[in-house]
């Protein structure tokens, strides 16, 4: 009963004696202060000797306890009961989708007693507390898996291409994915190679404020991502998170050409070297590209696995070519993505460690930590250096995008793979990840002096 | 008279700090100038696990609108926009609630637990106002009497509204995050006088940390007010401490009323309760009205509806002190439910141009006798419908006596409705701010460096500079006795000249009407050291103030060439007296020809030389003279 509470020591002792557990009310006298309280679960950065207390007005506080502390136990704890209401029954002619779940929480409830924060799962759950979603679609849930965005790998994306697969099957119209937000570009781009020309959208979709906060952009997101799903006329991986700071905007980004590119804004996720699909704003969904593969066409593909033996280094200033050799031979890697400087170079120390790779078959692509903009070798002599010794330009393909590429190229050809064959896939388009024109960029307007 | 009714009065003083940061980031706490970008959000509170409706949330809820936050990049960054987690809590604002609570003998918590409060009309970004409770217990003697102090509180402040219509609300960002602190006494002040003596007397003690900020919009009370019989009004945002007894006292006035009102009810209705509502459209009443009004509702698609409230007619406009009627507690209901513009009703009509005959058609159509009201509302259907639901709940309430509600302070003393009072806060940890530990070595460290009270400060003021305790009150009243020891410091002016300025020029200039909330103490500072440079003279001080004060952006120099008060110098001076002197020389025996003389200088000389310095002068060429003779 204490150790779910997380105290320790002292007040754990005095808690476990008087059977006092999470909700109980306490009366606690300390320094002449006489306060009464609910007991609240210990805050993990919190002093091991402070036993926090909720007070009547709703305010936490942090008591310290010690043997002069008189504390007794009032009342017990009343378990909080809801029940979510039932689902609304499917309404005739909308589209099926389900939002399928790999953790993170885009929907919550707060118990404000204790202060916790639970995660609404299941269809009617979510529906009672987005309820607009009822009227885009008919939903069903699925929870998948609950693995926070950075514990993902190569097996969990094959574990939820397989279920995607499997929607498809089962005749969905439409599949959300919800996600952590962290590495939501990787698994949209794994996703995107695994399930190729899908029948219908996958939309990965997170919130990058908590969905417990009134000012989450979850609940708008979310909705977005099912409408996408029920009616896009584009059937893509697609990542659909909001574009700016404001509400009216929501991008829907293909799942090969999106990265996150601020920690905690609203608009971090933006499509690199291509435009968005399509947008959503207050007047509808617009689309921004008429090349996508749209909904109901031909040519579904499905190839989940990914050989795990492959990495992306990044090159800094005086890397050690070393270092290169060193992570081939001990990880037993059979290929490596360079994000490289500028238009694609590393050091031309790296040009005999570069040639020996070439020579056992491993396969090294080079991308530009530039983000923006395409490589390019010819250019520079070191370039063209780097080129013979066996560096393969990865034209303008996002540098996680390349590796996830390559682990998908080495599953899907196999241990035997000759190294041309997987040069040759690595630079075909596959699902919109590599080649295209590369627009200008869009003009500062804001009133700029200069002084 | 008071004690008689039971009043009690509980106070809640807030006062924004005067850190250089805001309490969860690095933004300063200055206003700035600047472009605005604007964004648009919208809220949607996140249900409780209880699954309990909270009235005040739902009245939010049920009135979701768009809200645009206008940000300047100056003095708003990410964390403002609910773009970046807080940062930790600013150490400077604890410190300063540390202190407050120690002047207060409240007992610190031994862990700050910053907590979310979930507020979702807009005012803050996040949907939660972060807060946390810094002391607990503490008390201060008013009067002779103690006042316990339940709480001192640190929070961050909303953001302040820029405007709002029908469905959109508009905010800016600058204030928000600006530390406050709240003071919240127990409900046990009796009187309305009392109640502004103790919110001065809070005020005073916040000032003593000298990091609290002044002037407009720095301070708010609110009140929570109730009578016997009655109920507990909050009334939120008094800004002056001198409108505290009048709110006070027309609250009082308010329940009693209410408390008339429904006696009058139960017993024109016998004891039951107001039959159900029936909501009924009267848009064919108005089809040809005359009144301009109902005419461009309906015109632009509105359409008229009414409910009959049973007995209560002449109950809605009665009145026992001006402005306080049953009426226009449904209207404000109506208002805060439907933000329509307002409600029609049986007791003022026939009036603005509905006549007598589509008032009886109206009481027809809803089947109404003579006894009965009618309310009607023209607006869109959904809105009219609403704001007659509220109309009717409310009036319902009215049955039974005073209804506890959130109110809004006016300037003129009276409230209008807000909301609903709220249930049990609904609050929950802000998890990413990790508790802060309040050591006994750091509590120690406060205790022995507390600030001098304001009580130590008159006293040291009146004993250092020879001040009367008048004069010092006065200072330490208009909170110019920083900025008086200040200028004191600085120059050589005598400190009475420069109290009087600072206190009763400056009141008489606010009576008379010129905008002295316009002079800052930077500027008040400046025009004190061009007197002391002798810019100008003590006697044209008031006009300099005066002029400063509605020419905001001009020069002290501006205002001396303005005025005409340029500069004479003590050559040409002497100069002058001299020859005056000389030209009354027969006379110099006369004790009067001093005062004689002296009115015909003033008469040239007023505001452009000091009145002292030129009686000195004319003292000594007559004494010159009459030693020659
Ligand atoms: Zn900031």
């Amino acid at each position: 009963m204490v150790s779910e509470l997380g105290y320790g020591g002292f007040v754990a002792e005095v808690l476990s004696g008087l059977g006092v557990g999470l909700g109980d009310e306490v009366e606690v006298v300390r320094n002449g202060l006489r306060l009464r309280g609910f007991v609240m679960a210990r805050y993990e950065y919190g002093a091991p000797d402070v036993l926090v207390l909720k007070l009547p007005n709703g305010y936490n506080i942090g008591v310290r306890i010690d043997a002069s502390t008189q504390i007794r136990k009032l009342s017990s704890a009343v378990a909080p009961s809801f029940n979510p209401p039932p689902p609304a029954p499917p309404r005739e002619n909308l589209p099926r989708v389900m939002i399928a779940n790999t953790g993170g929480t885009i929907a919550s409830r707060i118990d404000y007693r204790t202060g916790g924060v639970k995660p609404a799962l299941t269809a009617s759950d979510l529906v009672s507390i987005v309820p607009e979603i009822a009227e885009k679609a008919n939903v069903s849930t699925e929870i998948l898996m609950q693995v926070v965005s950075e514990n993902m790998t190569p097996t969990h994306w094959t574990e939820i291409a397989r279920k995607v697969d499997e929607f498809f099957r089962r005749g969905f119209d439409g599949v959300v994915i919800t996600h952590g937000t962290d590495t939501m570009g990787y698994t949209a781009a794994a996703l995107s190679f695994a399930l190729q020309n899908p029948p219908a959208p996958v939309v990965l979709v997170g919130a990058q404020r908590s969905s417990d906060r009134p000012s989450s952009d979850a609940a708008l997101n979310l909705l977005t991502a099912v409408e996408v799903a029920a009616c896009a006329p584009f059937a893509e991986v697609v990542v659909a998170m909001h574009g700016w700071h404001g509400d009216d905007n929501v991008l829907i980004h293909r799942g090969t050409r999106v990265v996150k590119l601020h920690t905690s804004s609203r608009g971090a996720f933006q499509s690199i070297n291509s435009s968005p699909l399509a947008v959503k704003t207050p007047q509808g969904l617009k689309l921004l590209t008429t090349s996508f593969h749209k909904r109901g066409e031909n040519g579904y593909m499905f190839q989940p696995v990914f050989d795990e033996r492959v990495m992306l280094v990044k090159f800094f200033p005086g890397m050690k070519p070393e270092a290169l050799e060193l992570l081939v031979e001990r990880m037993g890697l059979r290929g490596v993505i360079l994000e490289g400087t500028g238009l694609g170079h590393v050091a031309s120390s790296f040009v005999p460690v570069l040639k020996s790779l070439r020579e056992k078959g491993v396969f090294v692509g080079m991308t530009s930590q530039c983000r923006f903009g395409r490589v390019n070798m010819n250019v520079y002599e070191n370039g063209r250096d780097l080129m013979r010794a066996g560096v393969i330009p990865l034209d303008n393909m996002l540098p996680e995008t390349a590796l996830v590429k390559l682990m998908w190229v080495l599953g899907k050809l196999g241990q035997k793979a000759a190294y041309e064959e997987v040069k040759n896939l690595m630079l075909t388009d596959i699902c919109g990840e590599i080649g295209g024109r590369t627009g200008p960029q869009p003009l500062f307007t804001g009133e700029a002096e200069i002084v | 008279m008071y004690d008689k009714l039971g009043l009690k009065v509980g106070l809640e003083v807030h006062r924004q700090l005067d850190t250089k940061r805001k309490l969860f980031c690095d933004c300063p706490t200055e206003p700035a100038e600047g472009q605005v970008i604007k964004i648009t959000r919208y809220l949607r509170e996140a249900q409780s696990e209880l699954g309990e409706v909270d009235p005040a949330a739902l009245f939010e809820s049920k009135k979701r609108k768009k809200i645009i936050y206008h940000i300047n990049p100056a003095n708003v960054c990410l964390v403002e926009m609910d773009e970046e987690p807080p940062h930790d809590l600013n150490p400077e604002a604890v410190e300063t609630a540390l202190q407050i609570a120690a002047l207060l003998k409240a007992t610190p918590v031994d862990e700050i637990h910053v907590m979310r409060k979930i507020v979702i009309d807009g005012s803050n970004t996040s949907g939660f106002q972060r807060t946390c409770i810094v002391a607990l217990g503490g008390e201060l003697v008013v009067d002779g009497k103690k006042i316990p102090i339940q709480t001192v509180t640190l929070e961050e402040d909303a953001a302040k509204i820029v405007s709002t219509s029908r469905g959109v609300v508009e905010y800016d960002l600058s204030r928000l995050g600006i530390p406050l602190i709240e003071v919240a006494t127990a409900p046990v002040i009796s009187s309305p006088q009392e109640a502004a003596r103790v919110a001065q007397a809070i005020g005073n003690v916040l000032r003593a940390t000298r990091k609290v900020k002044r002037g407009i919009g720095t301070v708010r009370q609110d009140l929570n007010v109730s009578i016997s019989g009655g109920a507990v009004t909050e009334i939120k945002g008094v800004q002056e401490l001198e409108l505290i007894p009048l709110v006070v006292e027309l609250e009082v006035k308010r329940q009693l009323h209410l408390l008339q009102v429904a006696e009058e009810l139960r017993k024109r209705l016998g004891g039951q309760a107001l039959p159900p509502p029936q909501y009924v459209e009267v848009t064919n009443v108005f089809q040809n009205t005359k009144s301009s009004m109902v005419r461009k509702k309906l015109e632009t698609g509105g359409k008229a509806y009414a409910v009959k409230l049973v007995r209560f007619a002449g109950l809605l406009s009665k009145e026992s002190v001006k402005g306080i009627r049953l009426g226009a507690e449904l209207a404000g209901h109506a208002k805060a439910w439907a933000e329509v513009e307002g409600i029609l009703h049986t007791d003022e009509l026939p009036a603005y141009g509905i006549t007598a005959e589509e008032v009886s058609m109206l009481r027809e159509a809803v089947g109404a006798d003579e006894q009965d009201a009618v309310v009607v509302v023209v607006d869109e259907e959904t809105k009219a419908l609403e704001a007659l639901r509220a109309v009717y709940e409310r009036a319902a309430q009215a049955v039974e006596g005073v209804p506890g509600e959130t109110r809004a302070a006016r300037p003129d003393g009276l409230t209008v409705y807000m909301r609903p009072r709220p249930g049990s806060a609904r609050m929950y940890p802000e998890t990413d701010i990790p508790p802060l530990p309040i050591t006994h070595e750091y509590m120690e460290k406060i205790l022995s460096n507390l600030p001098e009270t304001l009580d130590q400060t008159a006293e040291r003021l009146a004993k250092t500079y020879s001040l009367s305790s008048q004069l010092v009150q006065a200072l330490i009243d208009e909170e110019k006795e920083e900025l008086f020891e200040q200028i004191v410091r600085a120059t050589s002016l005598p400190a009475t000249v420069v109290a009087a300025a600072l206190t009763e020029t400056m009141r008489n200039l606010r009576r008379e009407g010129y905008p002295v909330q316009n002079l800052s103490d930077q500027l008040l500072a400046e025009i004190f050291h061009s007197l002391a440079s002798g810019l100008f003279s003590k006697e044209a001080l008031p006009d300099i103030l005066g002029w400063m004060s509605k020419n905001p952006g001009a020069s002290i120099e501006d205002a001396v060439k303005s005025l005409g008060l340029s500069h004479v110098s003590s050559k040409e001076l002497e100069k002058e007296v001299e020859e005056l002197v000389q030209r009354h020389a027969a006379e110099a025996g006369d004790p009067r020809l001093v005062n004689r003389l002296m009115g015909d200088l003033m008469k040239k000389y007023r505001g452009k030389v000091d009145g002292k310095l030129l009686h000195n002068i004319l003292v000594e060429k007559i004494e010159a003279v009459k030693q020659r003779s």
